[in-house]
This record gives C-alpha cells, structure tokens and sequence, in this order.
C-alpha cells in the first residue's frame, strides 16, 4: 500500500467537495475491491474519502412501490432487511449470496455498481429490475449506467446516493459461482413487471452485465424453466478464463435463467 | 489405563493460548531495533540480468541496505542445496543447477530473488524495492512437464541437457515386461496429477539476529526442522557455525511440507543482519506465498497394468515425468522417488513392477514435499488403475481388490520395490469400509438419483503408505544428506512435573498433546503436569524435525525410550528409599512398588528424592534426566480404505459429495480426537486436488494462479460429515505400535473421488474435476453416445 491522505466526512455535501479539491480522491464505500487493490500497490490514489460516517447514504425505505436503497447499506443490511424482503425478496437473497459474510458486513449496493466488475451480482438485479441510479448531479436509468466492464456513467466526483428499485410482478436471481472467488460466472436475474420480461446476466459477458433479449423473447411466449432453458446462447461474446469456457458460459446462461424462472414461480 | 493416557480424546493442551489468541507466531516477534526487508522478484520466468541499478533505492528514505547476489558472493555464503543424491539409471548423480540465495546472472522462475532492501519500515522497504532498476533480457521459458526433455526447449540449467534433472529407475525390468508378454488383459491409462500451491494458514516468516558482542546468530522462522534448518545455512551456506547458530521456530501455522526447504529469505535476513548489524524482518505475503514458496505434485504418468484371466495383477509399468521447478529443493529429489516408486505394490500382491521416473527442470517455483510427498502421486496411479481395471475386467470394484490383497498372513511381506511391509490387515479395512459407506445398496441410490436427472458414482480407494522414513542406515544408501533418527529428553522436576525435549516440531499436529499422553501412560504423570518443549535448537536435543507423518513413530518412539531409562534409574532410587532389592521392585501407574507387598513410593517421591539427595542411594547421580535417540528399523506402513459417494449435476457438471468413509488402520491410536482431526483435514486436502486446486502457469511462465481469487481452496461447505473409523493392527517394531496418520487423507482421497465421478460420468478425466472440466468430459462424451 502507498501512502494516502484518508478522509472520513459526515455529508455527501462535504465528500463531492472533498473529491473535487484533491488531485487523485477516491471514494471508499466499503472496500472490498479498493483496498484489496491498494494493499498489492495495483492503485495510488493521493486521498481515500470514506463515505462511512454519511448517515444520509444508509437505509432502506419504500416510496409507493418503489424500494429505494442507500448507496451506503451494506449486503447483509440489505439481505438482512424486511422491507427489502417484503418488497423483492429476490434482492435480499442475491445480497445474501456475495462473496462472504466479512465483504458483506463491509461492502455496499453504492460501491458495487459503481464499480461494475463484470461478475458483480447487483448489476443483473438492477438491470433487470429497470433500476434507477440516483447520483449527486442526477438519475440514471440502469439501462444507461452500466456502459461496459468496470466503466459506468459516472462522471469523475459524481457519487451514487441511492437506488431505486420499482418493485416487480415476481423476480428471482440464480448464480453459478465461481469456485475459488465466489464471484458470479454466471448470474442470471430474470424479472416480471407490468408483463414486460427482462433477463439480465453478470458474469459472463466480454462487456459485463448484458439483457438476454434471447431468452426474453422465450419467455415472453411462455414463463417456463423449459423455454428459458431451450434457448441456445451464442457464446461470442461471451468472457473465458481457467474457471469457464466461453461455451459453458453460454450454456450456463441458459441453465441459470431457467433455475431463476423456476424459482419466480 | 490413565484417563488421559494412550487412547484418550483428551482435548489439545496447545488450543488455550490459540483460541486466546496468544499464540507466539514468528511475525508476532519483534526484536529491539529491528528493520525490515522487502524482496525484488523476477517478474519474467526466464531472463538473464545484464545488471542492476541500486542506486535509487539506497538514496530513498530509511534505506539502510540494497543487497544483490554479488554482494551475497563477496562475502562467499554459498548456494541452497537439495538433501538426497540421487542417481539415474546410467548410474549418473542427479545433474544439480545453481540455486542461488540471489540470482547471480538469471532469473528462473516468476518470484525468484534477485535483491533485497533492508529497510527502517516495511512501507519504506517496499517503496524502496521499486525503484531497484534490473536490466533483464528475457528468454524464452520452459513451463510445461511433458514437454520439458523435448528438443528445442528452453534450457533451465547448463549442467542438465534437456532439463533432465535425473532419469530413475526402481524395479526388475525383464520380469516386468515378461509379465506384460503373458498378460490376459493390459490396462493402461494416462494420469496428470495436478500441481498443487501449500496454502498454510500462516505465510513464511524469518527474523534473522547476528549479536555483535557474542558473535552468535539467531534466527526466528516457520520452520518444521530447525535443527536442518541450521545445519543447512551453517555448513552448506557458510552462515557462522552450529554451535554459534539458534534456530528458533516458534508456533507455527502450519506447514504441509512447504517449511522444509531452506529457503532464501531466511538466509538473506540472517546474512543481512551482520551486514546492517540490526535484526531483519521479513513475513511473506501471500501472493509471495504463492509464487515462491515450494510447490507440490506435477506429474504426468503414463500406467499399464498386466491382468490374468481371473483378475489377478501380474505387474506394472509405470513412466512419469516429475516437475521439480527450477531448482531442486531439500526434499525435491527424493519425493518422486523412494518416497514415491517404492509404493507402487499398494495393498496387492504384484509380483513384477518397474518404475522410470524423469525429474524435469522447469522455468517454474521449486516442487518439494507437500502432505503425502510422493507417496499421493502413487496411491493415486495404483487406484485409479485397479479401478478402471476392475472396470474393464467387469469386475466388481471391491471384489476385484479383495481379489489382489497381501493377505494378514503374508506379513512380514517383501515387495518387488524394496519396502517390506511389517504388518496389515487389508481385508477387514476394506469389509469395514464397505459396511459403513452402504456399498451394497449403492445401486438404489443411483437409481434414485437418476430419477432426479443427476449422476451417481461410488470409488474406492485401498492406498498404502510409509511413514518414518528409516533406517538411518539404509537412507543413506540410498542417497540421504541425514540420518532420519529422531531424539528426546524427559527432565523432572524436584515437584514432580515433566519437561520433555523433543527433536520434532509441532506446526498443528498436536504434539503438546500426544507426547504427553505417552508419558502419561508409561510414567505416570497427568498429561497437565507435562510440558512438551520443541522448535529451538538451544533448548531441545538435537532432532530432524516434522514431516512425513514420522513424529509419533519416531519422536514418540524416542521419548519410550528415555521414559525406560527414567523408570530404569527411578527403580534404583525406590530400591533404596523402599530397603529392597531392585529385582523386586515393580512400576506401574507411575508408582514402585516392592512386589507382592503394598510398598510403594510414586515417581514424584522419587524425582524428589532425585533432586533432594538426603537419603539416595551410593555412587548413584542425583538427578532425573535422561535422554534418548530412536532409529527406526523399518518404515511404518499406514493402510486404508476410502470410499467417496458423488452426485452430479450433469447441466453443470458440479460434483457433490454425498458420502464419504474413511477406515485407516494407524497402529496403535495415542488421541483419537486428534486422528480424527488428521484424517478430516487431509481428506479435505485431498478433495481439495481432486476436485479445486490448480496451479496454472501460462506458456510464458506467468501465475495465472496467484491468489485465492483463481486459486480454489476447499470450504467447509464442500463436505458431508465424513465417516471415520481406525482399524488397528500395531506397528511390530516400534514401541507404541504406532504408524502415523498425518498424510493419510491426503493421499487415500484423491483416487477415491476420482473413481467415484469416473464411475458416475462413465468416461474418464484428470484432477482436477472442476464443474467446468466435468460439463466438458460429459459434452465429450454425448456425442460419442449419440453415434452409438
């Protein structure tokens, strides 16, 4: 780890002026992929400005149907929390399935998708949610946030404050993790709401989260394990590595869609 | 017996200040104005040094030294070395390349040293350590096993032509080949057994002292042999001299073989403290961890075996070529040999068997012992061709190793690879095992779980093994740098309470424990009132340290023995306290009686009287001390069998395991509890080959595997609550009757879990059985099924 001047405000006010006035700031959310980077000396930020003691970024409300979450609520508080539960159990179970329970006692929604690692399971949940991000300067639809592997809409000290979740018909998550990390190879979220159908999946795609419109259409025809499975998905633009061949990412796109219809029903 | 004596499941007496966090870890150590050191790697497999720039890292702050390997050579401390000559078949010694402490003129592996800062902090170390400028001319490397003797590869060592480190052999050729001539039926398979990254719980660690004032060094490591430890920096590395060296390997969080060799860092830091007269600190990370400590496994094999008509094994051809890296570690050239060929008979009669081994140099981290050294790559070779011999021979798994077994009466039993076994049930194990694993109603299981759309397999695994490694005699014939004796001395105190000294060193097999259990039960003692003492060349008699599931066997056996002479001496002191005659007196349950009369006296009066000379016997020392050393006259041979039960989901080819049984026969059990442990632990290690762990370099040499993000340990969450049950046939020519169990898991599970997913998926493969690797094997097969 290189040396860095370390910052802890206690309003999302006094963090975006923070990480104006510093020549290299960078955000800490809860950690769990920056200070990781920084203890192998992969980043050299000159100020790390922790968001933990912004009260006004933690918790989880409903408006109307809406489930609105802080940017600060962390993976067990969100697995952990009734409304989230009531409202998209789905959710509360895919926070309750990242990494173990020290990243989810430390890491949050806010630090997650506005890291976007390619198999990060919240990107799926709010892509196919038809999430909304709201930042400091303004809101984001999921469709525009997730621009590509580790790259979001963000703009340089602009900071995710909440997301919005419009509460589905019936939404489940189902992932394959990889073996060693736990990370998603593949993590499909598929969602009903006003009858439209969206399946999104993290893990897998050369250019992170990405709609399978394939398996969409297939279930728009008929919500089944079946359909959902029968769908054979390309694998060229699919990511390989020693845990998964683009084939068997492809092939398990198909399989971990039909396991999440599955449990929608 | 005493309740906390020999087969007791007294609970650990070391796990207090563990669980309390009081353990004294060597990086827990810090001595008066230590400094710290960082090392420069080799980022490049294989490259030359044309040179090294020092001078921006000496000009940062709190820099105190930058040290490189012509440093190292001015001041004449020599290379590493490997323990055990070995020699080819043409009766040519092993062809051993440098093994520097620096890199001298190349790098050979990714993490090799090639410099050191020695620092005031580590921060500044680090710092410092990246801006030493190596001018490197990078070549191309030699990284994968089969390939290594090939023309046109990349050449690790001068001295070894085709990276041909040695060319072995073990077995009667002619006779083997002639059993092949008169085979009904030849089995042959192709066999990669996986290379495996130690991951013990605490990374190595080294603080090295030089005392200006007494001109003594110290050093604090993570060592499971700090007696070789100094012996080997002091009369082969040219570090002071023994008798001015301590080593102390204080608690240390495991080991599996990776805290045998001697490794640079501690050399540097030792070096490094005279040359900056402070103490050097160095903890390895764990990506350091990783790249550069010693690796395990790495062979490819190619095995026949010969068959009757009846299913009778007639002989084995086995050849394989052993990646041993880019240097040869302590133990790296006998683990793929007499530790490794002289297993090859398993549990079975076979009458012929010839063994060739190539050891490979490769542009990769050193090979050395890892739990099992040798002896999992064999069991592993031996089951799965008994399985899928069995298999083709349509022969029940079990039956047809029933079939094969050294059957109880053939004890003591010579084999074809020059082990004579002493003794064994292999029968009972196998019918004990069946029995707990339900073997028989496997098939309604599978049918059930066909019924659900998932795959079920069952596999056996019958391994032998060899545990202390011995007789001193004997090894040394065959090539060791040491005797494999092992030591201890028993002391009372005036109150009665024991220190024992012991030559081996605990790093989580219990030690504290067991060996106070055994003076428990041979002197009486409470196992409380006991304090085992080890891991320091000052404090401890001389010792060979921990490895290859030898410390009870060999180290227990030693402390038998100095507790005879304890009890020996202690009968001519009760003699006189009592007025009898030493033939008279009789001990038992820690007190001399005068037989047939109720006069007694118990130890603690005698080590009083011992200590407390008033009324004591004429020219009779005061004192009760007394040491001994322990040549074992065989090795000790630990057999089993384990049976692993998958179920698999054929949509993503991930393998459960629903059942797993173990039946080891261990000799004599001291701790059940802690077998147990032992058992579960390897087990877990074993699946974790079989199923998880992969080092994976790519083709330039680069670690695809550096850290636990692609590197698969096994969670707790991977087990079903194994079935564990000891048979006991005690070992004849040790005094505990013991065997040894530590390895045990290790090597038995492997082929076990092999057999079972090759029986579930019908079509074979290599470890490890990733859920990506088993889809594949079964989308491989479909096709062949659809044609059918």
């Amino acid at each position: 780890m290189y040396a860095f001047d370390y910052h802890k405000p206690s309003s999302v006010e006094e963090a975006a002026s923070l990480l104006a006035s510093k020549e290299d700031a960078t955000v800490v959310a809860g950690g769990q992929t920056l200070i990781p980077t920084l203890k192998h000396r992969l980043a050299q930020p000159t100020d790390l400005v922790d968001l933990s003691g912004v009260a006004e970024l933690k918790g989880v409300k409903m408006d109307g149907d809406t489930l609105v979450i802080g940017a600060m609520t962390t993976h067990a508080e969100v697995a952990a929390d009734a409304t989230v539960r009531s409202a998209i159990p789905a959710l509360a179970d895919l926070a309750d399935g990242i990494g173990d329970a020290q990243v989810r006692n430390c890491g949050t929604i806010g630090g997650s998708v506005s890291n976007n690692d390619p198999a990060a399971d919240y990107p799926a949940a709010l892509l196919a949610l038809g999430a909304t991000v709201v930042t400091t300067n303004r809101s984001i639809s999921a469709d525009d946030f997730f621009t590509g592997m580790f790259d979001t809409a963000l703009e340089p000290g602009e900071i995710v404050t909440e997301i919005r979740l419009p509460k589905p018909a019936r939404a489940a998550y189902a992932k394959f993790p990889n073996p060693a990390s736990r990370y998603a190879i593949v993590g499909v979220m598929v969602a009903e709401s006003g009858g439209q159908i969206r399946v999104a999946v993290t893990g897998a795609g050369q250019d992170g989260v990405f709609r399978a419109t394939d398996i969409e259409q297939a279930l728009s025809g008929a919500f089944s394990a079946e359909a959902a499975k029968a769908v054979k998905v390309s694998p060229e633009t699919m990511s390989a590595d020693i845990h998964a061949s683009a084939d068997y990412r492809a092939h398990l796109v198909s399989v971990m869609a039909s396991r999440a219809v599955a449990a929608c029903s | 017996m005493a309740d906390d004596g020999i087969g007791a499941s007294i609970t650990r007496k070391e796990d207090r200040r563990f669980l309390v966090g009081r353990g004294t870890y060597t990086d827990d150590i810090n001595r008066p104005h230590q400094t710290y050191a960082a090392f420069v790697r080799s980022p490049h497999a294989h490259a030359g040094i044309r040179g090294i720039d020092t001078s921006a890292a000496e000009s940062a702050p709190g820099v105190l030294a930058v040290l490189t390997g012509k440093d190292l050579a001015d001041d004449g401390i020599g290379d590493l070395i490997c323990g055990w000559l070995i020699h080819s078949r043409d009766g040519e010694p092993m062809k051993v390349g440098e093994y520097a402490v620096l890199a001298k003129d190349t790098v050979r592996f990714v993490g090799h040293h090639v410099a050191v800062v020695v620092a005031e902090t580590l921060a500044e170390a680090r710092d410092a350590a990246e801006l030493v400028e190596v001018d490197y001319d990078v070549r191309p490397a030699c990284i994968a096993t089969a390939t290594a003797t090939a023309n046109g590869q990349p050449q690790v060592h001068p001295e070894a032509p085709n990276n041909r480190a040695f060319d072995w052999e073990l077995g009667d050729k002619a006779a083997t080949d002639a059993a092949f001539e008169n085979a009904h039926h030849v089995t042959k398979i192709d066999i990669v057994n996986n290379r495996l990254i130690p991951n013990a719980m605490e990374p190595r660690a080294a603080i090295g002292e030089y005392d200006f004032g007494t001109e003594d060094y110290t050093l604090y490591t993570t060592s499971q042999n700090p007696h070789v430890a100094r012996l080997v920096l002091t009369a082969f590395v040219g570090i002071g001299a023994e008798h001015n060296m301590r080593v102390i390997a204080p608690d240390v969080g495991g080991g599996f073989g990776s805290k045998i060799n001697i490794y640079p860092e501690e050399t540097v830091c030792l070096w490094a403290s005279k040359k900056v007269s402070r103490p050097v600190k160095w903890t390895g990370d764990r990506s350091e961890s990783f790249m550069a400590d010693t690796h395990g496994r790495d062979h490819v094999t190619t095995a026949e075996l010969a068959l009757d008509a009846d299913g009778k094994m007639l002989g084995l051809r086995v050849h394989t070529f052993a990646n041993i890296g880019a240097h040869l570690a302590l133990f790296g050239s006998v683990t793929p040999t007499y530790l490794h060929g002289t297993l090859f008979s398993g549990q079975y009669v076979l009458p012929a068997i010839y063994v060739n081994l190539e050891a490979v140099y490769t542009h990769t981290a050193p090979v050395d012992a890892y739990r099992g050294a040798g002896r999992p790559e064999t069991a592993y070779i031996v089951e799965r061709i008994a399985e899928v011999a069995a298999r083709e021979l349509g022969m029940d798994s079990a039956e047809f190793r029933r079939r094969n077994f050294i059957q109880p009466d053939q004890f003591p039993y010579q084999t074809p690879v020059a082990l004579t076994y002493d003794s064994g049930d292999y029968p009972a194990i196998l019918d004990r095992a069946l029995a707990m694993s339900d073997y028989d109603t496997f098939p309604q299981r599978r049918a059930e779980s066909e019924a659900k759309g998932k795959l079920r397999g069952i596999g056996l695994s019958c391994y032998i093994e060899a545990c202390g490694i011995a007789p001193s005699a004997v090894i040394g014939s065959l090539g060791a740098g040491v005797g494999l004796w092992e030591s201890a001395k028993i002391r009372f105190n005036a109150t009665g309470n024991v220190l024992v000294y012991t030559g081996a060193h605990s790093h989580g097999q219990g030690h504290e424990t067991t060996f106070a259990q055994i003076i428990s039960s041979h002197l009486g003692i409470p196992a409380d009132h006991v304090e085992i003492v080890h891991g320091d060349t000052e404090k401890t008699p001389m010792g060979m340290g921990t490895y290859g599931s030898r410390s009870l066997a060999v180290g227990g056996s030693a402390i038998v023995k100095a507790a005879e002479k304890i009890v020996a001496k202690g009968t001519k002191i009760a003699a006189h306290l009592l007025e009898a005659s030493e033939a008279d007196i009789e001990f038992k349950d820690g007190a001399f009686t005068v037989a047939g009369t109720d006069r007694s006296t118990t130890i603690q009066e005698v080590a009083f009287a011992a200590y407390v000379p008033h009324n004591y016997p004429e020219d009779l020392e005061p004192g009760l001390e007394e040491s001994a050393f322990y040549d074992p006259g065989n090795f000790t041979y630990p057999a089993g069998t384990h049976i692993c039960e998958v179920e698999i989901d054929p949509d993503t080819g991930v393998v459960e395991i629903v059942n797993f049984t173990a039946v080891d026969d261990f000799g004599t059990v001291v701790n059940p509890m802690i077998v147990e442990g032992q058992v579960h632990g390897g087990i877990a290690q074993g699946v974790g080959q079989a199923m998880m762990e992969n080092c994976v370099y790519d083709d330039d040499g680069a670690l695809i595997t550096g850290s636990y993000m692609d590197y698969c340990m096994p969670r707790a969450q991977d087990f079903p609550g194994f079935k564990v049950a000891t048979t006991e046939t005690p070992c004849p020519h040790n005094p505990l009757g013991v065997k040894g169990c530590g390895e045990a898991g290790a090597i038995a599970a492997p082929p076990a879990v092999m057999n079972a997913i090759t029986d579930a998926i019908g079509t074979d493969m290599q470890m490890p059985a990733t859920p990506l690797r088993v889809w594949q094997a079964l989308q491989a097969k479909a096709p062949a099924m659809a044609a059918e």
